[in-house]
């Protein structure tokens, strides 16, 4: 069919309160377009845990979320420092998340598992002192 | 059972029930945000001790029908706002998170 529905997010890295806003507007915009409650769920878990490591871990970032016939994407994008260990990252359990931010339930390791676990794709690009891009896509 | 009837008969205090009809579909109880996203059931009960905002995002997201804060942990007039502002519902008791599941249990049998 036409073109795919383009919505886009800054994410807020100074803000931790508001952190989880952009998937909260993007759950409710899937709602409207009718999608799946399965699939709404699925984007959203993986949609918060990438906004929260933006920022958690990188001072914010953006958010584009594409909905396609066939699937929606899910870029997340950040000037942060970057992924030394991608690998290490990906292991549940691993977190370099700071007390202060533990004790608000968050730091668990478990983030980037939780967004390969919901989506049918993910690929992290990653370079030392430049930024994230992460990349996840939900087939319809 | 909704969870206006589940917090009559625990005498759970309603912080917020912008949804009070909504139907309570089994339980969860953490307070590892992370887990409670991936694992926590759609329209279950969310029992945490947990009470800073990001709580509201978690419970939305994840869409529990009514979260549970356990042990009397304070909740702001902040949280409670923005709850009711945001459709979640939050009601609270004294009863620690094991004993509020084992009630919860027998009331949903
Ligand atoms: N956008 C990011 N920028 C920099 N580092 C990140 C980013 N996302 C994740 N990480 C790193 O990967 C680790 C694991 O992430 P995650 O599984 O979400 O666990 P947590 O956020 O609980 O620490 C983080 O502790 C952090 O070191
Ligand atoms: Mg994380």
């Amino acid at each position: 069919m036409s073109e795919p529905l383009v919505y886009t997010f800054l994410v807020d890295g100074d803000n931790f309160t508001s952190a989880g806003e952009a998937s909260v507007k993007m759950k409710k915009n899937l709602r409207m377009l009718a999608i799946a409650p399965d699939i709404i769920r699925r984007v959203a878990i993986a949609m918060y845990e990438g906004e929260i490591n933006m920022v958690i871990h990188a001072g914010g970032g953006t958010a584009t979320v594409s909905v396609h016939n066939d699937k929606i994407e899910i870029v997340l994008e950040d000037k942060g420092p970057g992924i030394a260990d991608v690998e290490l990252a990906m292991r549940e359990g691993f977190s370099t998340a700071p007390e202060t931010i533990r004790n608000l339930g968050f730091g668990a390791g478990m983030g980037l598992p939780n967004m390969k676990r919901n989506t049918d794709s993910m690929t992290i690009e990653s370079t030392v002192g430049v930024g994230t891009r992460i990349t996840m896509t939900v087939n319809l | 059972m909704t969870v206006a009837q589940l917090a009559e008969r625990l005498h759970l205090e309603c912080l917020a029930l912008p949804a009070p009809d909504r139907e309570i579909d089994g339980a969860y109880a953490g307070d590892l945000l992370s887990w409670v996203m991936g694992r926590a059931g759609t329209d279950c009960l969310w029992a945490t001790i947990m009470n800073n905002m990001n709580v509201l995002a978690v419970a939305t997201l994840a869409d529990v029908s009514v979260t549970v804060i356990c042990e009397g942990c304070e909740v702001s007039d902040d949280l409670r706002n923005a709850a009711m502002e945001k459709g979640v519902n939050l009601v609270r008791t004294e009863l620690p998170i094991y004993e509020l599941c084992v009630a919860v249990s027998e009331v949903l049998r």
